[in-house]
């Protein structure tokens, strides 16, 4: 069983559609001990680090992912979902689960492409240029574009832990992958067949 | 790179799609969520849902569209037309629709955006703007005035500092749309869209008036919009969404040529 962890943060129910639709069960749950029985492990999420990871430690979830990652239980972060894995975020200079090394830092303002003002949020499909392969990865092609909205981006500590960036008035890491936790930074569920794609892949993850 | 988006609008009275559509496939042309998988096929970027629906009693209907829509297509929609209350806006996210469009309800109660805003984050709230051009004036210095009911009252509210206060009050995007150009298929309203886009820095979508490619291409670069509304040139099978999309790839325009 595949545990949609569900922490009050946004539309968890378009990624469980998505599971579902791929043909993959799954539970949107905040049960500590259903999550610890899970086989894999979705960390969605939308809006803001502080009160996300707040939300988190209110529901006892930020020790059960802890437990679940050194478990080896595959976890896929996204979006947020994916910042609040690194070890601090600027949104509101909080402390995040530190399952990565590496910080979230906001765009900065004004944020140019040459002499173009580029609006903050990155909202929008953009490309991502793939720096290794990696088996929720695969058979990503290189012009495929993901969906991203999102005004912070992950900078991990190790630029070994990058699979794939992304340009948007600076690089930055757009997916990430150690050992059995990989997380984007876009959203798959919204992003077409290649995104149904890295779910499935995910899914299937051996 | 970042690319533009274009986003099909689909106009919906009581659970059905209102303009007759010439799809050459089987496509069921009154349904709106065979409608929408259709131009999820068909390479659409977003997808816009219009809800045109007069009577109150009949707004349960769209809340079923959307929460079908969502188990069928994979890309984001937003829904608008008719949407007052924060409790409008949380029926429809639940069903599904990526984003919200609030257009009279926050020219009346600009308020609401906040609270979309803070209930349910920027990103999700669109701020849709109806806008007539009309003599410059002191009240109205851009010759660019906000309208409700389809064009027929005049707000006296200048539409620059109006997209102003939608940013200042939290909205992600704005929806911009002409009423002058809406319907003639010559092209957006382009001195507006771009008298919009330098007062914001959100993203706008332009609206109205897209009759051919070119249309597109001029808003998306000239006019500095982020993407652009579509309706008749594809809803009637003049142009397909691959098509339009290769002619902005010949210009250098970044599109999402795969999907």
């Amino acid at each position: 069983m595949i545990a949609v962890i569900d922490y009050k943060a946004g539309n968890l129910a378009s990624v469980a559609r998505a599971l579902r639709h791929l043909g993959h069960e799954c539970r949107v749950t905040h049960d500590p001990d259903e999550i610890r029985r899970a086989d894999r492990i979705v960390f969605p999420g939308v809006g803001a680090a502080e009160k996300a990871m707040a939300d988190l430690r209110a529901l006892g979830l930020d020790e059960v992912l802890r437990e679940a990652c050194r478990a080896g239980t595959p976890l896929l972060g996204i979006c947020l979902g994916t910042q609040i894995i690194f070890e601090h975020s600027e949104e509101g200079g909080v402390d995040c689960l530190g399952l990565l090394p590496g910080v979230v830092r906001r765009f900065p303002s004004p944020l140019f492409d040459g002499d173009v003002r580029l609006k903050i949020p990155h909202m929008g499909w953009n490309t991502v240029r793939w720096r290794k392969t990696h088996p929720v990865f695969a058979g990503m092609d290189p012009g495929a574009a993901f969906y991203f909205v999102h005004s912070y981006y992950p900078d991990p500590a190790d630029p070994d832990l990058v699979v794939g960036e992304t340009d948007y008035g600076r690089t930055f890491a757009a997916a990430v992958a150690r050992g059995r936790l990989v997380a984007v930074q876009f959203h798959p569920e919204k992003s077409g067949r290649p995104g149904l794609r890295i779910l499935d892949n995910f899914c299937r993850w051996g | 790179m970042l690319t533009k988006r274009i986003i099909p609008c689909l106009d919906v009275r009581d659970g059905r799609t209102t303009k007759g559509i010439k799809f050459k496939n089987n496509v069921d042309i009154g349904d709106p969520v065979a409608m929408a998988r259709f131009y999820y096929e068909a390479g659409a970027d977003e997808l816009v849902f219009y809800d045109i629906t007069a009577s109150s009693d009949h707004r349960g209907i769209m809340i079923d569209v959307v929460r079908r829509t969502a188990e069928e297509i994979f890309i984001p929609f937003s829904v608008g037309g008719g949407i007052r209350t924060v409790d409008d806006m949380r029926a429809v996210l639940l069903a599904g629709a990526e984003k919200v469009s609030v257009n009279t309800a926050a020219v009346q109660n600009p308020q609401i955006i906040d609270e979309g805003a803070r209930a349910f984050g920027s990103q999700c709230i669109v701020v849709g703007m109806d806008v007539k051009r009309v003599e410059r004036s002191a009240r109205i210095p851009s010759g660019y005035e906000i309208v409700i009911h389809g064009g027929r009252t005049y707000m006296g509210i200048d539409a620059l500092e109006w997209a102003r206060e939608a940013e200042s009050r939290g909205a992600g995007e704005i929806c911009l749309n002409s009423i002058d150009a809406d319907g003639t298929q010559e092209g957006y309203e382009m001195t507006l869209t771009r008298l919009v886009t330098d007062a914001v820095n959100i993203p706008v979508i332009a609206s109205g008036g897209a009759g051919r490619p070119e249309h597109l291409a001029d808003v998306l670069t000239e006019a500095g919009a982020d993407a652009a509304l579509i309706a008749s040139m594809t809803h009637y099978g003049t142009y397909t969404v691959a098509e339009i999309k290769n002619e902005l790839h010949r210009r250098g325009i970044p599109v999402r040529l795969q999907w």
